[in-house]
């Protein structure tokens, strides 16, 4: 069956209902980019001096590095563990966690106040500084994940590039130039992939570590030495959801048929991923003595509840029925669960639970900063359109694949 | 096949080495705790609430700063106030315990920890601890990620979140740069009329007040904020009641970085958990190429 499927760019109009409210979205988000960084952070967000982190580091950093998880996990399984059944999975996967943490750097510059030094970090680093150690690790991830997208772009165009006129001389030399940082990077790519995972591993564990140093500003509910363990186990198990719900997404949007039988496999793991993590969870509270916190009815404990209900119990449950597996509807919903959680999640550690001793004005994500957030995630789903339509990323059949002829010639079913 | 598996192995001890070597040389903050490192001992029993601490610290950082006579309106006191961006230090009031008409005035700026979360916290070590006890601020290395006021157990850094370009951190810095690093004494301690505030050495100053203590027990509530307080700060209060009741954080004893360093440390000493990972699963790796090519 896989050998059906080969990755070719999509062929379809760019516009459609939805990408129009997209690139409306988007502009919207690009006018309050324009204020912020025309008139500060104050003239955009509600931070103040008590709530100096909000929206933008909760979710378009944090969750975002988060729900980026699906490259690591899935370069592990098929690269690290040799699971070529899943291969197809790969380069979308690639893909998505590239944009991601383009995005959560765009994020970042947002939300600096002199994000032009950001040169500063590799330069200036602080050792004992967690925030630098996520900080060189997402540097370091990101330019790695465009290593590992840099196949792609040179299967594109090998033997393709024709540039017309004055620039007509340059044909062969980037020619010859592609072919050989392919030669390149084919034999040193196994480098890049567990450097991926490995960097991957440190930065999404520390991104748990970050709000420890708090101490009694954060909510009991969330703050656990543990807390780097938590997030790197929440972050295993939302990789695979991430990946299919973004794989259903694309082949609904782009008119592919979904690879059923491949995601339903790759369904299985996330019930155990996700129980692993549901275990220590509730194993730290119940160490802790923190669930006497639930006894009170108050923001921070509905929103635990909301977090571990909702994103982890109930998608788990539905991990380990086999009729979720077979249903794109009910599995699709499944893998939002688990999103959702992982959100929620990392929305409640930086936001929820953060209460500062002195408040004078409580935090409330302004307009401007809903804004940008949504901006740029709209402006990231239009670039994995764009990218899809350029890259031979997505698995499709291969229109001039004749089986018979095949097994005749070949004689083998590889 | 033998040659790329030799390579696969070549480079990977090569890296593991390189990246080792890298993560050494790291630097960490100027941090010093000297024995000598000076304090300011606040005596709240003492504090009329004036607030000419609160003119001469804009004064003397450049802020503007107004009439001195306007500091007379105590009307600032119905609510309460924290340092910002153009006051790195004010006072607020509270009921006295002991004497209803008589309120209390606590001073509150930065309490120049002995072991700062902001010098631990901050990215790209903007933050320092110096000899003589004063946690400063670098400007020429803040990128503004406002990790330092995330980390402040006393919520004690502001930003400047009105400019778009080149927004400073702003909290009290001991008077380092013109006063306290050449032997001058901080500005709000030289203008105190009624001296609530007293600058020296501070294994001094915690002599003095426990001697305070000792000697006026009916006046004073016996604690020292600040002696113990997240493993000890360079300003300490004296206070007629119990520190709660004046807002003073319940922050504990530790540092205030907490568990932060240790697992820091622990993932990253000498490199050796990132490394055995990356061997791990290079490992794993190896195995299932080997395992695919012997079946081919």
């Amino acid at each position: 069956m896989d050998e059906l499927l080969k990755p070719a760019p999509v062929k379809r109009p760019f516009l459609s209902t939805g990408v129009i409210i997209l690139i409306v979205l988007a502009l919207n988000g690009i006018v309050w980019s324009i204020l912020r960084f025309g008139l500060g952070l104050g003239a955009v967000t509600n931070l103040n001096n008590q709530y100096p982190w909000g929206l933008w580091i909760g979710i378009d950093v944090a969750a975002g590095v988060a729900l980026a998880a699906g490259g690591f996990t899935t370069s592990a399984l098929v690269h690290i563990f040799y699971r070529e059944d899943f291969r197809v999975l790969v380069r979308p996967a690639i893909m998505t966690a590239m944009l991601g943490y383009t995005f959560v750097a765009v994020g970042v510059m947002f939300d600096l106040g002199r994000y032009y030094n950001i040169w500063h970090v590799p330069v200036m680093g602080n050792s004992n500084s967690v925030l630098f150690e996520v900080g060189i690790c997402v540097m370091t991830y990101l330019g790695t994940l465009y290593i590992e997208f840099f196949p792609i772009v040179t299967e594109r165009f090998i033997g393709k590039v024709h540039l017309k006129g004055a620039l007509r001389f340059l044909n062969r030399p980037i020619d010859s130039a592609l072919r050989w940082i392919d030669n390149f990077l084919d034999n040193t790519m196994f480098f890049f992939i567990l450097l991926g995972v490995v960097l991957s591993c440190l930065h999404q564990s520390s991104l748990g570590t970050l709000m420890l140093i708090a101490g009694p500003k954060i909510h009991p509910l969330w703050q656990t030495p543990i807390s780097p363990l938590l997030f790197l186990l929440s972050a295993f198990a939302v990789g695979f959801p991430m990946v299919i719900m973004e794989s259903l997404s694309a082949s609904r949007s782009l008119g592919l048929k979904p690879e059923m039988d491949v995601l339903a496999r790759l369904a299985r793991f996330v019930g155990p991923l996700l129980g692993v993590y549901l275990a220590f969870k509730i194993g730290d509270m119940v160490i802790r003595g923190t669930y006497v916190y639930l006894n009170e009815i108050n923001f921070a404990s509905v929103m635990w509840v909301v977090e571990i209900l909702f994103g982890v119990i109930i998608p788990i449950r539905m991990f380990f029925w086999d009729k979720v597996l077979r249903s794109r509807t009910l599995l699709y919903l499944a893998s939002l669960l688990v999103i959702f959680g992982v959100l929620i999640n990392r929305f409640n550690v930086f936001i929820t639970a953060y209460t500062p001793p002195y408040i004078l004005k409580p935090y409330k994500p302004s307009i401007g900063e809903i804004s940008i957030t949504i901006g740029l995630i709209s402006l990231e789903i239009l670039l994995y359109r764009t990218l899809v339509m350029i890259f031979p990323v997505l698995a499709q059949p291969d229109k001039n694949y004749r089986p018979k002829a095949k097994f005749a010639i070949r004689g083998v079913i590889r | 096949m033998d040659q790329s598996r030799r390579t696969f192995l070549k480079t990977l001890g090569l890296v593991s080495f390189s990246a080792a070597g890298a993560k050494k040389s790291k630097a960490t903050p100027t941090n010093i705790l000297s024995d000598d490192r000076m304090g300011v001992l606040v005596d709240t029993t003492v504090c009329i609430g004036c607030r000419r601490c609160e003119y001469a610290c804009k004064a003397e950082h450049n802020l503007p700063a107004g009439d001195i006579d306007d500091y007379n309106d105590r009307s600032v006191f119905e609510r309460l106030r924290r340092p910002d961006a153009d006051a790195l230090t004010v006072v607020n009031q509270y009921p006295n315990d002991k004497e209803d008409r008589l309120p209390v005035t606590v001073k509150v700026q930065c309490m120049h920890c002995d072991h700062p979360a902001c010098v631990s916290a901050c990215i790209v070590g903007a933050f320092s601890k110096q000899k003589n006890g004063a946690v400063i601020w670098d400007e020429s290395r803040c990128i503004g990620c406002r990790y330092c006021m995330v980390a402040c157990p006393f919520q004690i850094p502001a930003f400047e979140y009105d400019k778009a370009i080149e927004p400073k951190i702003m909290k009290c810095d001991f008077c380092y740069e013109n006063r306290t690093s050449k032997g001058g004494i901080p500005a709000c301690v030289e203008i105190c009329p009624v001296e609530a505030l007293t600058f020296g050495k501070r294994y001094e100053l915690v002599q003095l007040a426990h001697e305070k203590i000792r000697r006026n027990p009916d006046r004073y509530f016996d604690h020292l904020f600040g002696e113990h307080e997240v493993a000890g700060t360079s300003w300490l209060y004296l206070a007629g009641q119990d520190f709660k009741s004046l807002d003073f954080p319940d922050v504990g004893t530790d540092p205030a970085p907490g568990a932060t360093e240790p697992i820091q440390h622990a993932i990253f000493k000498f490199f050796v958990p990132p490394v055995a990972l990356y061997a791990l699963l290079g490992g794993i790796m190896w195995l299932g190429k080997q395992n695919r090519e012997e079946e081919e």
